[in-house]
């Protein structure tokens, strides 16, 4: 049986209450608009690249728990990586939380990004957990039509 | 005052079955009827029944089985005809439920009758399904989509009504009950005040027959919409209801077998209603448990269920309001056993994740109501329907676990 404590583990209580680079950058040089029609989950993502590095990250919406705090700890996580890099951790977190057949993810790759490992055991709140980086994937291939997790 | 005594809620419950099973090893509380409703046996049997001794094509064969099939399926045309009190059998189109019943209104009445600079006129709390196929009539012909606003309790505003209905007004779209606040509108004086100006109304149904008796010659509505699996029927079936008058100036939804008196290259004309929106071949099964739904509601006391839903309604009101940081949205004074809440700093869905692991199914969401959600400024709201067969010690366990919803959260 799946148990509310490996879902709501401390890291992602405590991302959700104080989120991090919960703001609007002054000069992007790529956003995107991210949504969760099911649950209405809403994320507006900027990003500052400079030099093939991710420089600067800034999320605004609103969405539950889970949504939330993977979006505080996803800007924390790509902050200093290439975009390359960043797609990778995506790629490693992605097969975490759709619990595919992948062999899982080294946990010195996904680090504070492990806390989601509980959410395979939740199908239903695998887009939540996932809205922030799908975001962040249409940001860096610079496609601004807004993406939607349906 | 408690009408448990004239309600036998545990000799109702034995009749559908889901309600003895378990969700995460505790005993299933469902309170997402607003969504589905659960079927009971006589609907499960009726199916099965049609498909292990009954199944053949209707209109088509001359041999015994397909003419019972198609007395089953008519027969549960006069059921549906006599449970809506619609004046005549043939005013009863069956389709796959209220989305596809509005969508046929839309698309066929709206050709008949909506042009370019005509007004549409829907209510602020509409399901998204009786918003977009009048979008997609007024894009089609450049006809505008009209709002009638509600107040902060949920209640449509009567006099901007009234104004809205001008000679530009085609057609007003308006739920009987409203599936996120749960307001009961008032239909009857509704239809009266459009009808004074020569417009008709159609009446989204789908929280409507679940909960209430429907009598349409009585609202008067011109087309009233049924979906089959909201009323303890199975998924797939549903009704549009239509004045004759109406259903037999409109032109075919789409066209195939079975709504056509003959076919050449040259010319096809079609079949009189109810036939002519009927094309293909249609969910026989699903009609059949439908009328099983029908047959089931009828020999319940209807009047005992409302009053026994409307003391749940009640009972569930006050425990909710015990739960620290809760909100209900929508607290319209006339309302059906559907209570929309919002928990202060926690979103709905991580609401409806943790009482989920206490058994207890609650839609949360937008509830496909999102200008409901941007008018009460919520990105969603959880939602408790209760049906006649839920109980006082249902809600009682969902107040316990909205309870420990914050605990979560530290």
């Amino acid at each position: 049986m799946a148990d509310l404590s490996e879902l709501y583990q401390q890291t992602i209580v405590e991302h959700n209450r104080s989120p991090r680079n919960f703001k609007t950058l002054e000069y992007p040089t790529h956003h995107a608009d991210g949504n969760n029609p099911l649950c209405g989950d809403q994320i507006s993502l900027q990003l500052t690249v400079d030099g093939g590095v991710i420089k600067e990250v800034g999320f605004q919406g609103s969405g539950c728990a889970i949504s939330r705090a993977s979006a505080s700890l996803m800007t924390s996580a790509v902050m200093g990586k290439s975009p390359a890099d960043a797609e990778r951790l995506f790629k490693a977190f992605h097969d975490m939380v759709a619990g595919g057949d992948a062999a899982p993810a080294d946990p010195a790759t996904l680090g504070k990004l492990a806390a989601f490992a509980g959410v395979k055991q939740f199908p239903a709140r695998v887009k939540c957990a996932n809205l922030a980086w799908h975001t962040l994937h249409a940001a860096l291939q610079a496609d601004q039509t807004p993406i939607s997790t349906e | 005052m408690s009408t448990t005594t004239t309600w036998d809620v545990a000799r109702v419950r034995r009749d559908f079955p889901i309600l003895a099973t378990q969700a995460h090893g505790k005993p299933l509380v469902y309170l997402d009827n607003g969504a589905t409703s659960q079927k009971p046996q006589s609907v499960i049997d009726a199916v099965s029944h049609y498909y292990e001794s009954g199944n053949a094509n209707v209109h088509r064969g001359v041999y015994a089985l397909s003419e019972s099939a198609t007395a089953a399926y008519e027969g549960t045309r006069a059921k549906i005809a006599r449970f809506l009190s619609a004046r005549e059998d043939r005013e009863i189109i069956y389709v796959r439920g209220t989305t596809e019943a509005i969508n046929l209104v839309a698309s066929s009445f709206g050709r008949l009758k909506v042009k370019a600079g005509d007004e549409i006129l829907v209510s602020a709390m509409e399901h998204h399904s009786n918003i977009v196929p009048w979008q997609i009539l007024a894009e089609q012909t450049g006809a505008a989509l009209q709002v009638i606003p509600m107040n902060e309790r949920g209640e449509l505003k009567l006099d901007e009504y009234q104004k809205l209905l001008t000679p530009k007004a085609r057609i007003v779209a308006v739920a009987h009950i409203s599936n996120s606040l749960g307001t009961i509108n008032p239909i009857k004086e509704m239809v009266k005040l459009a009808h004074a100006k020569g417009v008709p109304v159609l009446v989204d149904g789908a929280q409507g027959a679940p909960h209430v008796v429907v009598d349409v010659q009585d609202l008067d509505c011109d087309f009233y919409t049924v979906s089959g699996h909201k009323m303890f029927g199975p998924t797939g079936v549903g009704v549009l209801y239509g004045k004759a008058v109406h259903l037999e100036a409109m032109p075919p939804y789409q066209g195939g077998g079975d709504m056509i008196r003959s076919v050449t290259f040259a010319k096809t004309t079609y079949a009189p209603i109810p036939a002519k929106f009927e094309a293909g071949t249609p969910d026989i099964g699903g009609v059949v448990g439908l009328g099983a739904a029908v047959d089931y509601l009828g020999a319940l006391d209807r009047n005992a269920a409302a009053a026994y839903e409307q003391d749940l309604l009640e009972y569930a009101t006050k425990q909710l309001g015990t739960v620290p940081g809760l909100r209900i949205v929508g607290t319209a004074a006339h309302k059906a056993s559907v209570i929309s809440f919002v928990l202060d700093g926690i979103h709905a869905h991580d609401v409806g994740t943790i009482v989920d692991q206490a058994g207890v199914a609650i839609r949360t969401g937008h509830h496909c109501t999102q200008p409901v959600m941007e008018f009460f400024e919520v990105p969603a709201t959880a939602r408790a329907s209760f049906a006649f067969y839920n109980t006082r010690a249902e809600v009682d366990i969902l107040v316990e676990a909205l309870k420990g919803v914050r605990k979560v959260f530290g």
